[in-house]
């Protein structure tokens, strides 16, 4: 399908057909924050933001999440057993997601859903009913580094839809066929936008270029246990507080655990975000720890991203250059220079 | 599509404290539903999370073999929160089994073969359930000579001595039950396992060697086979980590790129030379 325009000022009419049998969200102001939020008007949208604070994984896999539920007392019929949470009521449209949170959640794709067996539930329902309206980026940060882990500003892997913002008006590529009929009624681009949108995403990829990427062409011909005993990781490790922030604001990590709750006669079981910085995450019963020093665990985070995601899923990296992560470490590691170490 | 977090309920439909200082209970389970017990498809290797409502889930290999029909065994060490619950549970009280999980032994593979076992402690489980199938009417022409050497610290910390005592009686599997040292009463051998393979000398020709136990026994047996000419492709270990979904995706117990309870817990000593000890 050819590309449309969208008006800025023809935004609430589009919504509003965005919205019939939907709940839409989108980045907007909160509290000082770049938060996902429910939309109610085309007026909260943000147009200058650089990304969210935090990915918007929440949608697919949050932060708590109840999986099941069962009648805690022995003695009724149905006691002790589990039953499944209910299946999402209404599908959602998430709009101005950037291309790299996106990216990202394609990934988890292949994580979450692997086969019969390995097929996430909770996890498959969200994205079947989810419509991701994706916001290029026209103005990336310094610490955006999304083209040298096979992203971009542009990219469309993982959208239904691309915004491309031209200023007064939207550039409108449908990537998918999900959101044909929002799109049929909105007029064709000109070649002048075409145009315009071209010189756009050239000068993103330029900035993003300029920036410091990561270097991973060694990575897939390493044996593991080259990387594994590397020299670097007791120095990377020295300034690492394994505080996990590097975990909650990545689009994806995807670790969790599940802990049941009970409140009287109800019980709930439920998963939570866990991360590999916690002492806890692998500890044995016995006490035993696998990876019991901040070495192991630091290591664990930056392998499985860069050499376990990628030799077990043909080649794709666990990371989509989002840049949040060197953003948000309260002790400056840079996950660039610690790949290009790797790399080196 | 299947929600495969969902445990299937299950009843215990029998209890037994194995062991004399009472932390390892056996606990027999029947399936509510028959539907369930017949989607429970299962090889030995393979384990299952039990599921206690309101206390969580804990990864147990599974005991029994599917030649025994559709009950299934587990034998629990008391260690935490979810087995200090179970070890109290009773006969016809309801829980939950989520599985079959993890690959298996290669039982296919072995066909042919000669076959040492070599099991330490209460890690004997899964190779109990290999056991009865190797020797089931249906399968034991399917392999060569075994082996079985079972080594635990004392005659009463033996797992499934009725089991074993049977087995005793065949002339078709060599049965050597080992204690850590001499105790009155016990006219069994003594020694650890690795002294035992050291007397039997399992040959490698046509061979295949499963040993599972605590990692100091793996430590000490592994020389042994490598003396005797066994090749790391010939020995299969069974690990073990924390674990939660059980079906590879929630990032606790990988050992490299590999996740225990997806792509193991059954891998040979080759594939895990090559990947870091985190296990």
């Amino acid at each position: 399908m050819a590309e449309k325009i969208l008006a800025k000022d023809q935004l609430d009419q589009f919504l509003g057909k965005l919205a019939e049998g939907r709940e839409v969200f989108a980045p907007q102001d909160v509290e000082g924050k770049v938060a996902w939020a429910p939309l109610e008007a085309a007026a909260d949208l943000l147009w200058d933001f650089s990304n969210s604070d935090m990915s918007p994984k929440d949608y697919f896999f949050p932060q708590t999440e109840c999986m099941m539920r069962f009648v805690n007392k022995a003695d009724d019929e149905m006691g002790m057993i589990m039953q499944a949470e209910p299946e999402l009521n209404t599908p959602r449209a998430l709009i101005n997601m950037r291309p790299c949170d996106a990216k990202a959640f394609q990934v988890l794709d292949l994580i979450f859903m692997q086969d019969e067996m390995t097929d996430d539930f909770y996890w498959r329902d969200k994205r079947e009913k989810s419509l991701l309206v994706g916001l290029a980026c026209n103005d990336p940060c310094p610490t955006c580094f999304c083209t040298s882990v096979g992203c971009g500003p542009h990219h469309e892997t993982g959208l239904d839809v691309l915004l491309v913002d031209l200023g007064d008006k939207l550039l409108v590529k449908a990537v998918s066929d999900k959101a044909a009929e929002l799109l049929a009624e909105l007029p064709e681009a000109e070649q002048a936008d075409l145009d315009q949108a071209a010189e756009l995403k050239k000068a993103a990829e330029d900035m993003v270029e300029a920036n410091v990427g990561v270097a991973t062409d060694q990575l897939e011909g390493r044996e593991v246990m080259e990387l594994y005993e590397a020299a670097l990781w007791p120095r990377v490790a020295e300034s690492c507080l394994n505080c996990g922030t590097c975990t909650y604001c990545c689009p994806t990590c995807h670790c969790f655990d599940i802990q049941d709750e009970v409140q009287g006669d109800e019980g709930r079981r439920v998963r939570n975000w866990d991360n590999c910085m916690s002492w806890l995450f692998t500890v044995h019963g016995t006490g035993h720890n696998p990876r019991g020093s901040k070495t192991h665990r630091v290591r664990q985070r930056f392998m499985h991203k860069f050499k376990y995601i990628p030799d077990k899923r043909g080649g794709e990296i666990g990371c989509v250059g989002c840049g949040r992560c060197v953003q948000l470490c309260p002790v400056n590691i840079d996950v660039r220079s610690v790949v290009n170490d790797m790399n080196a | 599509m299947r929600n495969t977090y969902i445990p299937y309920p299950v009843r215990i439909k029998e209890t037994q404290v194995e062991t004399e200082d009472k932390m390892l209970k056996s606990f027999w389970l029947e399936f509510l539903n028959a539907d369930d017990a017949k989607a429970f498809d299962y090889t030995p290797g393979q384990f299952a999370e039990l599921s206690v409502s309101g206390y969580g889930e804990i990864p147990i290999g599974i005991a029994s073999s599917p030649t025994e029909g559709e009950d299934l065994l587990f034998t629990v060490n008391k260690v935490g929160h979810v087995t200090n619950r179970l070890h109290n549970m009773r006969a016809g009280d309801v829980m939950g089994v989520r599985g079959p999980l993890g690959n298996s032994y290669p039982l296919e593979e072995m066909k042919g073969k000669n076959i040492v076992i070599v099991a330490g402690g209460f890690a004997v489980t899964t190779l109990r359930s290999t056991m009865n199938w190797l020797l089931h009417p249906d399968h034991r022409g399917d392999y060569g000579d075994i082996d079985f050497v079972y080594g635990a610290r004392t005659p009463g910390m033996l797992l499934y001595t009725d089991e074993w005592s049977q087995w005793q009686k065949r002339d078709d599997v060599k049965v050597h039950i080992t204690v850590d040292q001499e105790f009155p009463g016990w006219d069994g051998l003594v020694g650890f396992g690795v002294d035992i393979v050291k007397q039997i000398k399992p040959q490698p020709d046509n061979a295949v060697a499963l040993i599972c136990g605590p990692p100091i026994m793996i430590r000490f047996t592994w020389p042994v086979f490598e003396e005797l000419g066994w090749t790391t492709e010939q020995v299969i270990l069974s690990l073990e980590n924390r674990m939660k979904c059980g079906i590879g995706i929630c990032g606790r117990c990988n050992v490299g790129g590999e996740y225990v309870c997806k792509d193991g817990p059954v891998f040979t000593k080759a594939e895990l030379d090559k990947l870091p000890a985190e296990y």
